[in-house]
């Protein structure tokens, strides 16, 4: 139904299995966007947030997110500036990833604040002192940067590239490229930073409060630097998601390698400043306020344990696989490194809003739980049924992985049946066969 | 032409927590004078418009050693590294540098909550829902007074409503300087117990500068070195103690009222 669509030289599922694959992620769509609707139209008491959990799951989870879609700049960093030219077979994904992430985020972020509609306001008559307002400008650019580097792989799509027009623009799009490399980069490091900057300087929250570097608060560099080792990881993890579920080889081996090097190499400089910055922390920053650092610790909920799992757990342990070409080889290794990388980012991000927020501050006031209401989850999953839905387009109906043709060329040529596993994959569990029912390219 | 140079001030408060016995007048003085609207049922000490709160506060001692204080708060008007200050994204806070009063502009407030965030007394507080009145409360509105719409950043501000009518009053008198007597907000002029002293604490000579002065005087946080312009007081030893520490020191001592 959609052939003339589809690009030449590969394989897609049928129309009715593509449909079939989408119901369930606008199921998800639709309920998500009630609960938006409820928070827009009646009121943020929809939420469990309340005046002291004055930032809840959203912000944690956009935090996550924006470091997750990091590896858009930094693919695009390690291709176009340091010409690493293996990374040109991930890119498209990465630079899909990156908006999905972006403007997933700015679209909670829209339902977060309590009045969107003066989101204009923070361009009008900024606070340069504002950590946010770094934060708004730059993300706001960037997320212009992604739709530029976004629109050349929807114009590669069949019918597109036979207007002559398109065919130029996206040739001069590519031309320019490294440029927007270059400004998505800038761009990147300094929301990354401020992002963690939002914490870093909150004086009135001594355990996220960090000493300033320059201008900035040491979270603001420790940001950047877990951003860039996440971004990589989550790239690996996602590709090999998309070749788990279309049961293709989409990108050769040489690139997981890249990557996953790349990951450890920036993982390892992030755990060992992570490191330095947690002992000046306990040992100077924090008392020097009055607050021992081990008070911390001592609520149940929020033991030693959570700094032990963040820097050694998640963040040394992989490095140390990541790092080693030997391990590095073992790919049940190398994407589980990549995923316990992902799951130190989100770790990060959840201890400096949610455990900075549940610490008490004032001597009378007590330890606070916060748990989200059912419009602040589904408000998130829109963010990801969205993000599968853009995606699942893209991927059906462009070009997202150059090397898909040639890798899967005597894949084609023989005329396999679609469900004889692939070569190099792993025998897929219940869960991928099921997703796979739905995604299978027949 | 001759011109009078305008008069620095810096507006403070001292909470005599001995005196206070925690009958909340001065918290409800405040909702009326300022328009805050009654709460709704579902309404909690976590999610309601409380610009004055005040919270209980134990000794932790056994029967019959324990004792218990209350702690009024409001905005701190912090003075020196103000939290709230520099974190707002489109100046939405404010001090005015004529009175070091730290001011909340709702028209332009985004309603990100990351002043909430910042301010470590929790002393600023979110438009949750819409405010509602019922029938006939709106006729006892204050007019001077601009009620809040949702999702914007509220908090105390020393009344600014009766600060604009005592810089009124004595323009109309030919002055430049505030009679004491005229700007005195609604909490201080509710509290029955006269637990609540208030004024300029640039003069060295008005009773609130001295009782800022007190040995027995002191602030909550001070550590952090924001400066707040409210100074709390109690003669008894573990009161003051209390304030010092970093955090509470059993679950039981910590109670909100």
């Amino acid at each position: 139904m959609d052939n003339f669509l589809i690009p030449r030289g590969v394989r897609r599922t049928s129309f009715g299995n593509f449909l079939l694959w989408l119901l369930p992620w606008f199921a998800m769509l639709s309920v998500g966007l009630y609960a938006i609707y409820l928070c827009l139209a009646e009121g943020l008491f929809h939420t469990n947030m309340d005046n002291r959990f004055a930032f809840g799951i959203w912000i944690f989870l956009d935090l996550t997110v924006i470091a997750l879609g990091a590896g858009a700049f930094f693919t695009g960093f390690l291709l176009y500036i340091v010409r690493r030219k293996e990374l040109s077979a991930v890119i498209n994904s990465a630079v899909i990833i990156g908006l999905i992430c972006y403007s997933g985020a700015v679209l909670v972020l829209m339902v977060d604040v309590g009045q969107p509609l003066r989101a204009w306001f923070t361009f009008w008559h900024p606070n340069t002192h504002s950590m946010l307002t770094e934060v708004t400008f730059c993300l706001t650019c960037y997320l212009i940067v992604l739709l530029i580097e976004y629109l050349p792989i929807v114009i590669k799509n069949r019918q597109l590239r036979q207007i002559p027009k398109f065919l130029v623009f996206e040739f001069e799009l590519h031309k320019l490229m490294p440029v927007f490399a270059g400004i998505g980069t800038f761009l990147s490091f300094f929301h990354q930073g401020s992002l963690g900057g939002l914490f870093g300087v909150l004086r009135g929250h001594p355990f996220a409060f960090r000493e300033e570097l320059g201008i900035w608060p040491s979270t603001f560099f420790l940001f950047v630097i877990s951003a860039a080792a996440a971004g990589p990881s989550f790239i690996m993890l996602t590709t090999r998601l998309v070749e788990r579920i279309t049961r293709k080889t989409l990108v050769k081996e040489n690139v997981y390698q890249l990557l996953g090097k790349v990951s450890g190499l920036m993982l390892v400089a992030y755990v060992l400043l992570k490191s330095i910055d947690t002992l000046i922390w306990i040992n100077s920053t924090s008392p020097g306020m009055g607050f021992p650092a081990f008070e911390y610790y001592e609520t149940q909920s929020f033991g030693t344990w959570i700094l032990f799992t963040e820097i050694v757990l998640l963040g040394l342990l992989p490095a140390l696989v990541l790092l080693s070409s030997r391990l590095r080889s073992d790919r049940r290794l190398l994407f589980g490194a990549a995923f316990l990388v992902c799951c130190g980012i989100m770790l990060n991000r959840f201890v400096m809003t949610i455990q900075t927020l549940a610490l008490p501050t004032l001597p009378f006031d007590a330890f606070l739980t916060y748990l989200p209401s059912w419009q602040e989850v589904a408000a998130f999953a829109f963010v990801i049924a969205y993000g599968v839905i853009l995606y699942s387009l893209t991927y059906r109906y462009a070009m997202v992985f150059p090397q898909e043709k040639e890798l899967n060329m005597s894949y084609a040529a023989q005329n396999e049946p679609a469900d004889a596993p692939v070569r190099g994959t792993m025998r897929p569990g219940l869960a991928m066969q099921l997703l796979q029912k739905f995604m299978m390219l027949k | 032409m001759e011109t009078t140079e305008r008069k620095q001030y810096k507006f403070g408060m001292v909470i005599d927590l001995d005196k206070c016995s925690g009958c909340g007048a001065c918290a409800v003085a405040c909702a009326v004078e300022n328009n805050v609207a009654p709460a709704v049922p579902t309404t909690n000490t976590r999610n309601g418009l409380t610009w004055m709160n005040v919270t209980a506060v134990h000794s932790g001692d056994n029967y019959p050693n324990c004792e218990t204080v209350f702690v009024p708060m409001s905005c701190q008007q912090c003075e020196s590294d103000t939290p709230c200050l520099t974190v707002c994204p489109q100046n939405a806070v404010d001090i005015d540098p004529n009175t070091g009063i730290v001011g909340q502009v709702p028209q332009r407030c985004l309603g990100c909550r990351y002043c909430m965030t910042a301010c470590p007394y929790h002393a600023r507080y979110f438009n949750w829902r819409d405010p509602e009145w019922t029938a006939g409360m709106t006729k006892q509105l204050n007019p001077d007074v601009a009620p809040r719409m949702r999702g914007v950043v509220e908090k105390c501000n020393f009344c600014h409503s009766r600060l604009h009518a005592a810089k009124q009053k004595a323009a109309a008198n030919g002055s430049r300087e505030l009679d004491p007597a005229d700007y005195v907000p609604a909490c201080v002029e509710s509290c029955p117990a006269t637990a609540i002293t208030f004024g300029d604490l640039n003069d060295p000579s008005s009773p609130v500068a001295i009782l800022a002065a007190d040995m027995h005087s002191f602030q909550f946080l001070a550590r952090l070195g924001t400066k707040p312009k409210v100074y709390y007081r109690s003669e008894k030893q573990w009161v003051r103690e209390m304030a010092e520490r970093s955090k509470t020191r059993t679950q039981q001592e910590a109670f909100h009222g």
